[in-house]
């Protein structure tokens, strides 16, 4: 076993794991913190997106041993503390840019890690930027839109579907 | 996946130490290692990180060569290899945004995907392969589908591109992995072009010698006309025959010199 330490969401964690333990699997099942998901365990889906030192990353395919040191954000840190949604997630209710949710906060973490990047970006933009995020429910159109919504961008000509 | 120690070193020297130990296996972004050791179809008792040295990593240009170190993203080759946009815009084009911020350039040319960009920039630009103990050049690297020049425990610290006049990379996706189904790197120097296929052969990245040829003597799309490569090496599998995978390494390369002017 390792002892691991980290910033999390802004607040100190630590813990023992096995080198194989993910971080995935240590932000679920040793901090508590589910709203990070697994959805594939192959990298392929984007469910499980937090950000490492505030780039993008799938983590379930990065172990905690690496991001030993690290400062970490997950879905959890994105509302305020008194619950008011930041923008991308207001956005994702306004525009109904989720369904079952299952994907969205990933969807969530990848989008803020793009427009952090790309304050505007083209709905051509957003798309190549989701490649790794996953939609099982194929929602993909109102979950473009809402990025384009969050990123200041008028969508009021884009159709609802 | 099974367990395994984990030691991170912050130094070429001591990671070359860690990875003396019998199935100890350098980990590099971990994009692919990791998967693979998900599906146990690799089970090193040992992981040595290689995040963790800061000299392997950063991307500098000086006299004509971009120096990429080994531990360098394809994200920070994406932003940082502006000398070589051709090379630049092929990290960009690599798995998604996540895995760019993880997986490394080092990782990707020691594991030799048949399908994996990067070896078709590194031959097609006749590059050099720069390790713990030696230099090698690109043509003597590839030795087939994930198999290169690498000895056990022997470690990519950078590798350096000799920036060419022109060059262009074209990928036609896998449309399940997203993989190269064939790509094609086509890069023009003073002293020749040179052309590299990944994707196709069943013998891992090669360079298309009659189309180099044919580049040479006239640099269009056009002077590739009368050519075609021999299916009988190429891969063939539910994703595209063999045949089918020859044409396109024609289309694709074809698309490179057009894009490349």
């Amino acid at each position: 076993m390792t002892q691991v330490s980290m910033t999390v969401n802004g607040q100190a964690a630590s813990g023992d794991v096995e080198g194989r333990t993910l971080l995935s699997t240590f932000l679920r099942e040793h901090l508590g913190l589910t709203g990070t998901h697994v959805g594939c365990d192959t990298s392929q889906c984007g469910a499980c997106v937090v950000h490492v030192d505030g780039n993008a990353v799938k983590s379930c395919t990065i172990l905690a041993a690496e991001a030993d040191g690290a400062d970490v954000a997950t879905i959890e840190s994105q509302a305020a503390a008194d619950g008011t949604l930041n923008a991308v997630q207001q956005a994702f209710q306004d525009h109904h840019g989720l369904q079952c949710g299952f994907c969205t906060p990933g969807m969530v973490m990848s989008a803020v890690a793009l427009l952090k990047d790309n304050p505007s970006p083209s709905e051509a933009e957003i798309r190549a930027y989701l490649e790794g995020n996953i939609c099982r429910c194929t929602g993909y159109h109102n979950i473009v839109k809402a990025i384009m919504a969050a990123s200041g961008q008028d969508v009021s000509a884009i159709a609802a579907e | 996946m099974y367990n395994f120690e984990f030691v991170k070193p912050s130094t070429v020297a001591e990671a070359v130490s860690a990875l003396g130990e019998e199935d100890a296996q350098a980990l590099g972004g971990g994009q692919t290692l990791l998967p693979t050791m998900k599906q146990r179809l690799a089970s090193p008792s040992k992981l040595v990180s290689l995040s963790g040295i800061a000299d392997m990593k950063g991307v500098s240009a000086d006299g004509g060569v971009l120096t990429i170190g080994g531990g360098t993203t394809h994200g920070t080759v994406a932003a940082e290899a502006g000398a070589y946009p051709a090379l630049a815009d092929l990290a960009s084009h690599i798995g998604d945004p996540a895995v760019r911020n993880r997986g490394t350039i080092g990782g990707s040319l020691a594991n030799n995907d048949p399908s994996a960009c990067y070896p078709s920039a590194a031959l097609a630009s006749g590059a050099t392969i720069v390790t713990n103990t030696r230099e090698i050049a690109a043509d003597d690297y590839f030795q087939g589908m994930f198999t290169t020049a690498l000895n056990e425990g022997e470690i990519i610290t950078a590798v350096k591109f000799p920036i060419p006049q022109a060059a262009n990379y074209q990928k036609f996706l896998q449309p399940a992995s997203r993989f190269a189904l064939v790509g094609v790197f086509v890069a023009k120097y003073a002293d020749g072009v040179r052309v590299a296929v990944t994707g196709a052969s069943e013998e891992g990245v090669f360079r298309w010698s009659e189309a180099e040829e044919a580049l040479n003597k006239e640099f269009r799309p056009d002077a590739l006309m009368d050519l075609k490569v021999a299916p009988a090496n190429m891969i063939g599998d539910l994703h595209g025959t063999k045949e089918y995978r020859a044409h396109l390494v024609g289309v694709m390369t074809k698309r490179a010199v057009t894009a490349a002017g």
